[in-house]
Formats: structure tokens, C-alpha cells, sequence
């Protein structure tokens, strides 16, 4: 059995006692707890009037227009929210270039490499190089006085207005003034954020390092989609395939790479093939990256880079256990090395740069290998890792991993084995069909049964968001929401390990946790976390004060 | 006795409530039934980043070390000058700004590891944290901790504070079965409104869901005991004065705790900052990036040490970095990821006064893959020992899997 599913049927022993084995997962929910059920797995739980705009549809309908997201127009209050988070449209090489790393910043600054066009961002730039140069030189910060800048008059109202007052006090300024005081006054800049118009917050964002702000516009998009998203299950679904392969925003050259991997790489594909969903990961540098493949090269190899490289089996250990055959699937020491010798030569052309997908030949191990009991010839070249992923996809243990862990996110965390079972078959007979193993599941009498009826504890992110929209919440900006996120220990695009986080409740149930749950629902209802509003007349649906059944063990629970 | 002490917590916890708890009594609470009053804790510290530890502890009897580094090395022991190693047995000497230390080390108290890691070869400080913090180098696929499956499973009351890590989420060598606490600061581990508090408590005990009761029964006695703690004002003992900081913080708050008999066992903090690629110091060596974080680094220890005071004799702290750098310093007077690196231990019974571990050269054929020191002892064997003779888990075997650790005759 598999390790976590062993957690998994532990606490739902506790939680069913000695319910029969036959017995569970038969009985049904009652008709008017469908809807309910439908709303708290396949989407970040209900908003006000959720429940009834589904049953004017019908539920049948509605889920199958969520397994048709192309087919749901998307929120416009969205689309322009997000429109602000320029860099969410970017490619990495555009990301590197316009929110530039210290190191590039100098580049430019000393011509070996171009600005971008925009003035302000030039600008901006321009002074990180400069400060960088400073620090290398040791000398202190050039910090302006501002007490020479402005009048003592400006500076009340700049550190004491009420939000307007001193955003007029501030556009009032000439605009290197402007810069000054981003830069000088930190209290002054987040006071004027509340306030400031998109472009201006922009500018406040630039003044905390320009890299910040490619993670800053992942997690507020991150947060947005999942709030205001009307295609929720694609949401849920690329939460969870981005989770199951996953990687870390903070590794060296990810942090310009994760933007296109989620929305090139997974976010089109949670409902199409598997397999190309696995290839499109395999090859994309953000998971070449992340699991250091990019520098796995023959033992023999003849490469240009530092002699001490060689074979890296990172990618191929992952590739087998956590993204398709599972720890039990089989496998062993061997077949590990063997895909990893497969993969010798999958590289990135300029990872710091954001550069794309290169296969490099004179890296590649061309010698004949054995997989899985497969025989790979000699000479295969870049075909031998596309000749891997084929053997993988189409794999029975992959076909039983992949359901089992879908079910285990959507059903209840020791799945039961006949429901795993036969979405297994539906994953080969479509081979690898996403959207019909997910048809599958959700035409099961186990999806529908009263064992599975609230049995899954929220993740943090999963209570974020439900709890915002469970009270109509009006996000201007989504910063600290992400915090929060993070504060109840999930943050966002920065799990170290491969693993991903746990779909099993256990993971979320800790003291630590559970204190913070209680107390962003306070701060919540008490319209205190910045950037968000709760509308009264959506709270008014939760039925007592919104603080206390926000921290509610029932809202735990999805 | 077990009647006993379930009487003690509850009316213990029901006077916490009203806000009435005396500190007698929040100790007898965790103290009774047990057979000896005091815990022994063991105080983990990760200084993340990667520290370089040729710059920490000097080799300053290695001619090569000088070689090496003609630019960013600790000048040998001299008297008079304040920017030299200060000996400590002829051969190595400490950086000068973890003076306070110094006696530490010739009182017996402090003893150092060199050229202790991971026999891991990874250079990413993800992976290698991530080793060293599951206590299983090479192997990602473990879920928990090593401090974790250092408690050994206990029945009947144990202590909301039994495992407590110091910051926003619980760290990874805390992560597993075992109840562990992430506190960020005692002052903020409470609920905001003390009537939405009464109201949650009530409804998380009437809760359906057994998990959600106990993870919340677990959660509202970790509040009532640090409420009570937070009850006295705290000052440091012994003129301690911790640095400012989240570092000098987290060791307050861990001293605080120990110091109120809340049941620690295991306590963990960490430092960043390590990871110092350019200008690692400056034109002193007394001075720049490496010099201040290890002036905060060792003032921290210290005031901990002083405000400890004999309490400390129950107490064992170790601190560890997920690699060291490399020997030769690069092109912008910083160094760049290596292999060894040392640790610190101290407390009450840690035989200290000598740098333990095999010393293996600096010459190019002795670096590990011609670049950086070699790892002559695994940080299992330090932990370990920690582990099995002062913490007192003899299976070490659940601890280290796969391992067995070679005593370096720390305790």
C-alpha cells in the first residue's frame, strides 16, 4: 500500500469507526446536498447564490461545463484584475529582461545588454545597478535626506493624511521627488499603495527589486483566479497539477520560469492527454530546472562546461515515483539510472536568460538502455526520453497512481480501491484521457456517497479562498491574502520538494495551523486583512457573526 | 497519579481561562507523575545559506589556507589586534567577532566539529537543507523529520509546547507524527478576541470530526499555557542581552519557555543570510557581511548561555549549515558552494574545550573534488549522539534510517 495512503485510511478509521467496509461509500447523499457537495470539491467553495444559479441550470449541465472550461466565459471583473499583473503575459525570456536580477540590471547598465523601452522601468534599472555597484563598493547607501527634499509641511502629510490626502500630496511632487520618497519613505510607500492607482503601485512594487515583483503577480493571480475564476474546476485542477508537478519558485532560474509553466505548460492541459501533459513538463525549463536534468550529461559526455559534470538522476527518480508510476509502481535502482541516462542531453539554452528547451547531442548517452524491461537502441538520441514518457504514460501503475490521487483530492483520502480501479481503466482505454477519468469519478456512486460528504480538510489556500468568497469578498489586491496563505503553511509556488503538498486532510491539521485559521477569520470579518472588503450582505448568509463561523470547524471542512 | 495530574491540568486550564493561573501551577501540571521534574532539551539551530566555515572556525595552522584565500582570510592569532583568529588549540582559532564564545570554549562548555556535512555531493541549498533536515541525506521521498522521530511516542499528557519551532511554519526537521508547535512569537499565539475564542473553543469540542477536536484541544492548551507564561514579565537572567533581531528573539523566547518548565523537549531556530558569494568580508576581517551576521550569531548564544544560567545543565545546543564553501575564494573576494563546514555544541553535557573530527588538509589532492574541505565526519554522527545519550532515544535506527552513527564523544 502506498505510505501516504496508509496516513490517509488511519484517519479515516478514526473519523468512521467501525463502519463496515462493504457498507462505505454506498450510501447517498440526499438530493438537496448534492449541489452543496458538487460546490465545496469542484470549485474554491461557494459564493452568496452559487448554490441556486446551479440549480436553475441543472447540476448535470453545470458539471459538465466545468469539464468544458472553453466553454464558460471568464469573469470579466477578473480578466481585469489580472490585466494590472503585467507579467503573467510574459514570456521568461521577456520576464528577465523587463523585471531584471541584480546581476542583469548591471548588464544593461554597463550596454552589454539592452533596457527595456518602458522610461519608468529603465529608470528603475538604472538605480539598481547603481545600488548593486554600491554594495559591491562597500560604500553606504546614498540614502537622500528627506528632510531635504521636501517641506516639513509635505512630510506631515505624507506620513500622517488620511489615504487621498496623501496620495494628492504625492502626485503633487515632480517625479524624481516622486522616486526619492518611494525609495527613502517605506512607511510612506505602503500607506500610499491603499490609495495609489494601478501604474503608481507598479512603481511602489519596482522599489522593492523588480524580481520581487514576477512572485508578487504569481501568487496575487494565483489568489484572484481562484476568488473570482468562473471556470473553478480548471483552477482546482491546474492547483492540482501544478502540486503534482511541482516546483519551486525559489531555486535559482525558476523564479523566471514558473510564470510560463503554469500558464503554457499545465493550466491548457488539466483536461487534455496525459501524456501531454508529461511531455510538456519534461521538456519545459522550468522543471528541467528545478530537477537539475539540464545538467545531467554521459558519463562520457564531451561538453564544454566544468569537468566534474555527469550523470544526474534527479529527474528520472521524480520522474518514476512522484509524476507517474508511484513509489510502489515497480520500478527499481536500475531503471532509475537508465532513465536518467535516457534523458542525458535534455537541456535549457540559457537558463538565466529564459531561454527554451534544447536538446544537446554531444551530452547525450547514446549507448542501447533497458527500461522497464524495454529495449531502447543505441543511437536514439533525443527519442529515447520521448520513448520513456510513452512507456510511462500508457504505464498500469500510472494509470492507478494518477486516479488514486486524483480521487484522493476530490473524494476522500483513503479512496476507495473500486472507484481507484475504475478510473484506471477509463485512464488506458482513452489513454490517459484527463477529462474522461474525471467524467469517470464524477459518475460514481463513491463521489456521491455520504462517506465522502465533507470528509476532506480545506488546505490553507483552499480556506483562503473559500472564506473570501463565502462573503462576497471585494479584492482589490490579493498580497496578503497569498501571505496568509503562507502563514497557515502552504506557500504558494514555494514547496522545496518535489512531493508537492499532501492532498490528505492530516497534513493540514496542526496547532500552529489551525490558531492561524481562527485568526485570519477574525481579521477577515472584521475587514482587517488589507486589500479586501467583505460585503455584509454576503456575510449576512453565514448565520452569526462571520468571524466565528469562518474559524468554524464546519468551515474546516470542504 | 494519572487521576492526578488530569485533575491538575484541568483545573490548571480552567484557571488559565479565567486568567488566574499561578506559575506552581502550570508546572506542577507538566511536572507531575514524572519521574524526573526537569526535561532534557535539545535546541537545534540551522543557519541557512550555507555559512562558510573555514571563515568560522580558521585553520590558521594551515598554510594553505592562506593560499587560498589571499584576500578574504582571517589574519593568525596575534595580540593587540582585534581583526585576528583568536586561538583556540594551536591550529584552528575562532573569527573574532564570536568572542563571546571564546570562553565558552576554554570553560570546557563549547565544543566544535570540523569538517563535518552531508555525504551527499549536492551543491543546491535546497536539496541539501532538505537532507539535512529529514536526517536523510540522498533520499527525498522522506516525509517527516529527524527531530521529529527523535521524540519517542508518549502516552498520557504531554506537553502543547513538547516540540516548538520558533517561526511562521513548523521546519522540516520538526515535520511527522509527533505534535510539534510553530510558534512565531509567544506574544502573538493567541486568538484576537478573547469572546470569538470562548466561542471557538466551545464549538471545536463538539466537533464531530475527532481530528479537528484533538488538533484544536492541542491548539487551545498551547494558547492557555503561553497566556500564562506571557503572564510573567520576562527579563533576562544574568544581564543577558540578546541581539536585536529575529535570531536573538527566537533564543529568548526558547530560554522563556524552558526557564517556565512548559515541557520542552525540542526546540528549533534558524538564521539566514549565509549565502555570501561577494564581499563575504570586508577590508578587516573584523568587519563586512560574514563579521556582522557572526557578531549576532555569537552574541546570541551567549546571552542565551548567561540567561540560561544552571539550567542550562538540562540543555543541549547544536547548530548546523546545509554545506560549507569553497577553500579557494572566487573572483569577487566571496566563495561559492562547497562540502564540509562545522558545527557548534554547548550546554551542560557536552564535553567542550576541543574541535573534534579528523582534520583533512587543505592541499588540492585533499579537497573534496579538488575544491572544497572533505567530510570526515557525518552530522549524524553529532546528532545522533545528541539524540541517544542526552536526549536519551537509544533507537537511533528511527532516527537516522539506514544509518548508524559513529559517536565523536560529544556527552
Amino acid at each position: 500500500m502506498h505510505k501516504r495512503a496508509v496516513a490517509g485510511s488511519l484517519f479515516l478509521f478514526c473519523m468512521f469507526g467501525f463502519a463496515g467496509a462493504a457498507g462505505r461509500f454506498s450510501a447517498q447523499i440526499p438530493k438537496d446536498g448534492k449541489i452543496r457537495h458538487a460546490l465545496s470539491r469542484l470549485t474554491f467553495g461557494p459564493r452568496p447564490g452559487d448554490a441556486e444559479r446551479v440549480r436553475a441550470m441543472g447540476l448535470k449541465k453545470w458539471i459538465d461545463l466545468q469539464l468544458h472550461p472553453s466553454r464558460i466565459p471568464e469573469n470579466p471583473v477578473l480578466e481585469a484584475k489580472l490585466k494590472a499583473l503585467d507579467s503573467l503575459y510574459m514570456t521568461s525570456e521577456e520576464l528577465v529582461f523587463n523585471y531584471p536580477t541584480p546581476q542583469i540590471a548591471r548588464l544593461m547598465a554597463s550596454g552589454q545588454m539592452a533596457y527595456p523601452d518602458d522610461p519608468d522601468r529603465r529608470m528603475m534599472i538604472r538605480k539598481l545597478a547603481a545600488r548593486f555597484q554600491q554594495a559591491q563598493e562597500q560604500a553606504g547607501p546614498a540614502q537622500p535626506a528627506i528632510a531635504d527634499l521636501l517641506t516639513p509641511e509635505q512630510i506631515r502629510t505624507l506620513r500622517a493624511g488620511t489615504p487621498q490626502q496623501r496620495l494628492t500630496a504625492f502626485e503633487a511632487l515632480p517625479a524624481e521627488k516622486q522616486d526619492e520618497v518611494i525609495e527613502a519613505m517605506p512607511g510612506v510607500r505602503l500607506a500610499l499603495f491603499d490609495a495609489a492607482p494601478p501604474p503608481l503601485r507598479r512603481r511602489i512594487e519596482l522599489a522593492g527589486g523588480p524580481q520581487q515583483v514576477v512572485a508578487r503577480d504569481l501568487l496575487e493571480g494565483k489568489l484572484l483566479r481562484a476568488i473570482y475564476g468562473n471556470r473553478q474546476l480548471e483552477e482546482v485542477l491546474t492547483d492540482f497539477w501544478f502540486n503534482h508537478f511541482n516546483i519551486y519558485l525559489d531555486k535559482g532560474a525558476d523564479h523566471y520560469l514558473v510564470t510560463e509553466y503554469e500558464r503554457d505548460v499545465i493550466r491548457p492541459l488539466v483536461l487534455g492527454k496525459f501524456k501531454d501533459l508529461l511531455n510538456a513538463t519534461a521538456k519545459s525549463p522550468a522543471m528541467l530546472f528545478y530537477l537539475d536534468n539540464w545538467q545531467s550529461v554521459a558519463p562520457s559526455g564531451r561538453t564544454a562546461g566544468p569537468a566534474r559534470r555527469g550523470l544526474n538522476e534527479n529527474y528520472a527518480r521524480e520522474l518514476l515515483e512522484l509524476h507517474t508510476l508511484g513509489v510502489d509502481g515497480g520500478y527499481t535502482q536500475k531503471d532509475v539510472t537508465e532513465v536518467a541516462r535516457c534523458f542525458t542531453g535534455w537541456t535549457i539554452s540559457q537558463p538565466q536568460r529564459g531561454g527554451g528547451f534544447q536538446f544537446n547531442p554531444r551530452a547525450h548517452d547514446d549507448g542501447e538502455k533497458i527500461v522497464l524491461g524495454t529495449r531502447i537502441p543505441a543511437g536514439g538520441g533525443i527519442e529515447d526520453g520521448e520513448r520513456v514518457l510513452d512507456i510511462l504514460a500508457s504505464h498500469p501503475s500510472t494509470a492507478h497512481f494518477i486516479s488514486w490521487k486524483l480521487a484522493q483530492r476530490f473524494v476522500a483520502d483513503d479512496p476507495p480501491k473500486p472507484l481507484v480501479e475504475s478510473m484506471a481503466r477509463t485512464f488506458l482505454k482513452t489513454r490517459g484521457g484527463l477529462r474522461e477519468v474525471m467524467t469517470a469519478m464524477l459518475a460514481s456512486k463513491e463521489f456521491w456517497s455520504t462517506d465522502a460528504y465533507r470528509c476532506k480538510v480545506k488546505s490553507p489556500l483552499e480556506f483562503v479562498a473559500s472564506a473570501v468568497r463565502s462573503v462576497n469578498g471585494d479584492v482589490d489586491y490579493a498580497v496578503s491574502l497569498a501571505n496568509q496563505v503562507g502563514q497557515l503553511g502552504q506557500p504558494l509556488y514555494r514547496k522545496q520538494e518535489p512531493t508537492g503538498y499532501s492532498n490528505s486532510s492530516a497534513q493540514w491539521l496542526n496547532t500552529a495551523g489551525l490558531l492561524a485559521r481562527m485568526n485570519f477569520a477574525l481579521q477577515l470579518a472584521a475587514n482587517r486583512v488589507p486589500g479586501v472588503k467583505m460585503d455584509p450582505a454576503g456575510a449576512a448568509g453565514l448565520g452569526g457573526p462571520a468571524g466565528v463561523a469562518l474559524g468554524s470547524p464546519e468551515f474546516q471542512k470542504r | 497519579m494519572t487521576t492526578r495530574r488530569i485533575f491538575l491540568r484541568n483545573s490548571a486550564l480552567a484557571m488559565v481561562g479565567a486568567g488566574s493561573a499561578p506559575l506552581w501551577l502550570t508546572r506542577a501540571l507538566y511536572a507531575a507523575g514524572a519521574p524526573a521534574p526537569r526535561k532534557k532539551v535539545l535546541i537545534a539551530i540551522f543557519q541557512r545559506g550555507a555559512a562558510d566555515g573555514l571563515n568560522v572556525v580558521v585553520p590558521h595552522g594551515e598554510k594553505a589556507y592562506y593560499d587560498l584565500r589571499p584576500t578574504i582570510a582571517v589574519p593568525p592569532p596575534a595580540r593587540g589586534r582585534d581583526d585576528a583568529a583568536l586561538d583556540l588549540d594551536g591550529f584552528f582559532g575562532l573569527h573574532p567577532s564570536l568572542a563571546p564564545l571564546k570562553g565558552l570554549f576554554d570553560e570546557g562548555r563549547l565544543a566544535i566539529v570540523d569538517a563535518v556535512g552531508s555525504p551527499d555531493p549536492t551543491r543546491s541549498h535546497f536539496d541539501a537543507q532538505d537532507f539535512m533536515e529529514s536526517g536523510t541525506p540522498g533520499l527525498k521521498a522522506t516525509d517527516s523529520g529527524w527531530m521529529n522521530r527523535a521524540l519517542r511516542p508518549e502516552h498520557g499528557k504531554i506537553s502543547p509546547v513538547r516540540a516548538v519551532a520558533m517561526g511562521p511554519t513548523l521546519p522540516r526537521s520538526m515535520c511527522g507524527r509527533e505534535p510539534a508547535v510553530a510558534v512565531q512569537d509567544l506574544a502573538g499565539f493567541q486568538i484576537g478576541d478573547a469572546q470569538a475564542a470562548g466561542e471557538f473553543e466551545k464549538l471545536y469540542a463538539d466537533s464531530p470530526d475527532p481530528s479537528l477536536r484533538s488538533a484544536a484541544r492541542e491548539t487551545f492548551e498551547a494558547v492557555a499555557m503561553l497566556q500564562s507564561i506571557r503572564k510573567q514579565p520576562y527579563t533576562p537572567a544574568g544581564g543577558a542581552q540578546y541581539p536585536r533581531g529575529r535570531f536573538g528573539d527566537s533564543l529568548r523566547q526558547i530560554a522563556q519557555l524552558i526557564k517556565a518548565d512548559a515541557g520542552v523537549e525540542m526546540a528549533f531556530a534558524d538564521i539566514g543570510g549565509w549565502d555570501h558569494h561577494v564581499n563575504e568580508l570586508g577590508q578587516r576581517a573584523s568587519e563586512g557581511q560574514l563579521a556582522n551576521l557572526l557578531r549576532e550569531f555569537g552574541q546570541a548564544l551567549s546571552a542565551f548561555w548567561r540567561d540560561m544560567g544552571d539550567r542550562m545543565e538540562d540543555v543541549a545546543l547544536v547548530t548546523m549549515s546545509e554545506f560549507g564553501r569553497t577553500a579557494r575564494e572566487n573572483g569577487n573576494r566571496g566563495t561559492d558552494h562547497g562540502h564540509a563546514n562545522c558545527m557548534f555544541a554547548m550546554g551542560g553535557p557536552i564535553r567542550g574545550g576541543k574541535v573534534y573530527g579528523r582534520w583533512p588538509g587543505l592541499q588540492k589532492e585533499q579537497l573534496y573534488e579538488g575544491r572544497d574541505l572533505a567530510e570526515t565526519t557525518d552530522f549524524r554522527d553529532v546528532l545522533g549522539e545528541l539524540v541517544a545519550r542526552h536526549s536519551g532515544n537509544p533507537s537511533l535506527d528511527g532516527v537516522f534510517p539506514g544509518y548508524t552513527p559513529r559517536f565523536p564523544g560529544l556527552v
